[in-house]
């Protein structure tokens, strides 16, 4: 296993204009491994995925304090552009959101949105991306129809086909699973197994069974802080904090 | 089970309520149909003997006692168009302003303020503002233009009402979807959100074109005219309209009484050129949904 830094924050602090929601939060993300952030609701956890491409900025009234960095660049600078960094952050969302287009024109958007209009290119890295995503033996032969009509855990792998499509470097999950059924949770986990090989991911789960299949490191956030970081089986195993005991054990939370 | 039935009166007393406020909102919303109905009726029944192929495309004759109304169908649809195609793209734009650019703050209020208002002017303003303003001040004289660009005006407020509405049901997680694969604002609009926002925008269209199809006042002093035989060769041409032929032929015609038919028989071509117009984008916006 590679240990090689992808991204981290330093003493990040984040408000949603009055509300502090982060408290000086600094941990770090390795290329190669799957980072599990998980805690009750509205501990900060989303806010912090959210932090890390730049999303929150679309938030009006909102404040960030700290330092955010991919490969050693801070993402906070004014000269940073926040087009070029999501490109290399992708995200996939809580509720699968494909557009009211076609599949293949789904897959197809961040390389439209970067000018490329090169056809053939354009029906290979589909096809390689929806392999990649577990969902091209389902849809190859219907990729001109709507990806609305896609079962739900489809279109979550749709999703995570059209966040790869562009070949990011961190892929930042929202709880990508939530709204799905087990069978479909359960593909979801295994291609997120699988990407880790390319990708650095970072997820955020509620369901602990899940962040200790599929994660290499959690972090355990409560009201905006990190309470406490370590390897997965280590954290879910023994953790060193009554807190993190608690709530993995579902005394609280 | 009998925890189930409830005293008696009680029952029935609940029953004849719930009964009687159904009965009077079913009453209330088959007014709607009904009234239609009526007005659908009256109109075909005395004006349908007046429809003609030769109604249809000749101009009025013998001091517009008979003949047809060709000129006057032509102008209906030059305002009509004419003013889709100034309001559209003007109503379109604020609306993505306001909706996805400007930042919640006083000019936004004034600019809202504004709009509001001016779906409150009364059509006859809107025609007297025409007058001075497009025709004498800025010179354009009684013609297709300076109408097309009152009705414009006029049109414009429902245009922006609805597009906003349209753009307020696209859902925001289709723009996070988007800017979180690294498009711009811009491109996020134009590829996702307008599309998605399309069959809304159109069903404004569809009530604007109604609306300035058949609005009178703000035409009677910027675009129509009592008569003229020859059909319009440039936007700067005067030309007859529905609206105001019923108005004219009605009120200050040559013989009132005998031209009724003709009345009701241009009313019912003006009836039929908006349900026209209104199926024809009703057809698109469908199959805009049909295309998902």
């Amino acid at each position: 296993m590679q240990d090689s830094l992808k991204m981290s924050t330093v003493d990040l602090d984040f408000y949603y204009g009055n509300f502090h929601a982060l408290h000086g939060v600094t941990i770090d993300f390795y290329e190669n491994q799957v980072t599990a952030l998980i805690g009750p609701s509205g501990c900060g956890k989303s806010t912090l995925l959210r932090c890390l491409n730049r999303m929150n900025d679309l938030i009006p009234y909102t404040r960030v304090e700290g330092k955010v960095c991919l490969d050693g660049e801070e993402i906070y600078e004014p000269d940073v552009d926040v087009v070029a960094l999501r490109r290399n952050v992708g995200m996939v969302f809580q509720k699968p959101n494909p557009f009211p287009k076609t599949i293949f024109e789904n897959v197809a958007y961040g390389l439209r949105v970067n000018g490329i209009k090169d056809k053939a290119f354009l029906a290979d890295r589909v096809e390689t991306t929806l392999k990649q995503a577990a969902l091209w033996d389902e849809v190859k032969d219907r990729l001109h129809d709507s990806a609305l009509d896609l079962s739900g855990g489809q279109q979550q792998r749709l999703c995570i086909a059209r966040a790869m499509a562009v070949e990011p470097e961190v892929l930042l999950m929202d709880e990508p699973a939530s709204a799905l059924d087990p069978i479909a949770t359960q593909k979801i986990e295994e291609l997120i197994r699988e990407l880790k090989k390319r990708y650095t991911i970072i997820i955020v789960t509620h369901n602990m069974q899940q962040a200790a299949r599929v994660s290499d490191i959690t972090a355990f956030f409560y009201l905006g802080e990190i309470i406490e970081v370590d390897k997965t089986e280590t954290l879910f195993t023994r953790p060193k904090l009554k807190q993190t005991s608690d709530y993995i054990t579902g005394r609280f939370g | 089970m009998n925890r189930m039935k409830h005293k008696n009166g009680v029952r029935v007393r609940r029953k004849v309520i719930q009964g009687a406020m159904f009965g009077i909102f079913k009453i209330c919303a088959a007014a709607n149909g009904i009234a239609l109905a009526i007005m659908l009726y009256f109109l075909v029944s005395r004006g349908w003997r007046a429809i003609s192929w030769t109604f249809l495309t000749q101009p009025p004759i013998d001091s517009m006692t008979k003949g047809g109304i060709l000129p006057c169908i032509v102008g209906t649809l030059c305002l009509s168009i004419g003013a889709i195609a100034v309001a559209l793209p003007i109503g379109v734009a604020s609306a993505i302003y306001l909706h996805e650019y400007a930042h919640p703050g006083r000019i936004l209020r004034l600019i809202r303020l504004g709009i509001n208002n001016l779906a409150g002017v009364p059509s006859v303003v809107f025609g007297l503002f025409g007058l001075a303003f497009f025709v004498v001040y800025l010179d354009m004289g009684v013609s297709i233009l300076a109408g097309a660009l009152t009705l414009g005006a006029l049109t414009l407020p429902v245009i922006i009402g609805s597009t906003e509405e349209a753009l307020r049901a696209v859902p925001d997680t289709y723009r996070e979807a988007s800017l979180g694969l690294g498009a711009t604002k811009w491109q996020t609009i134009y590829r996702v959100v307008l599309p998605t926002a399309l069959p809304g925008i159109l069903t404004g269209t569809i009530l604007g074109i109604s609306r300035a199809a058949g609005e009178t006042a703000p035409i009677m002093f910027t675009a129509a005219v009592f008569f003229t035989p020859s059909l319009p060769t440039s936007i700067f041409d005067e030309i007859m309209a529905l609206p105001y032929y019923i108005y004219v032929l009605a009120t200050a015609g040559t013989d009132i009484e005998a031209t009724r038919p003709l009345q009701y028989g241009t009313a019912l071509v003006l009836i039929a050129l908006v349900l026209g117009l209104n199926l024809i984008a009703i057809i698109y916006r469908s199959r805009l949904r049909r295309g998902r």
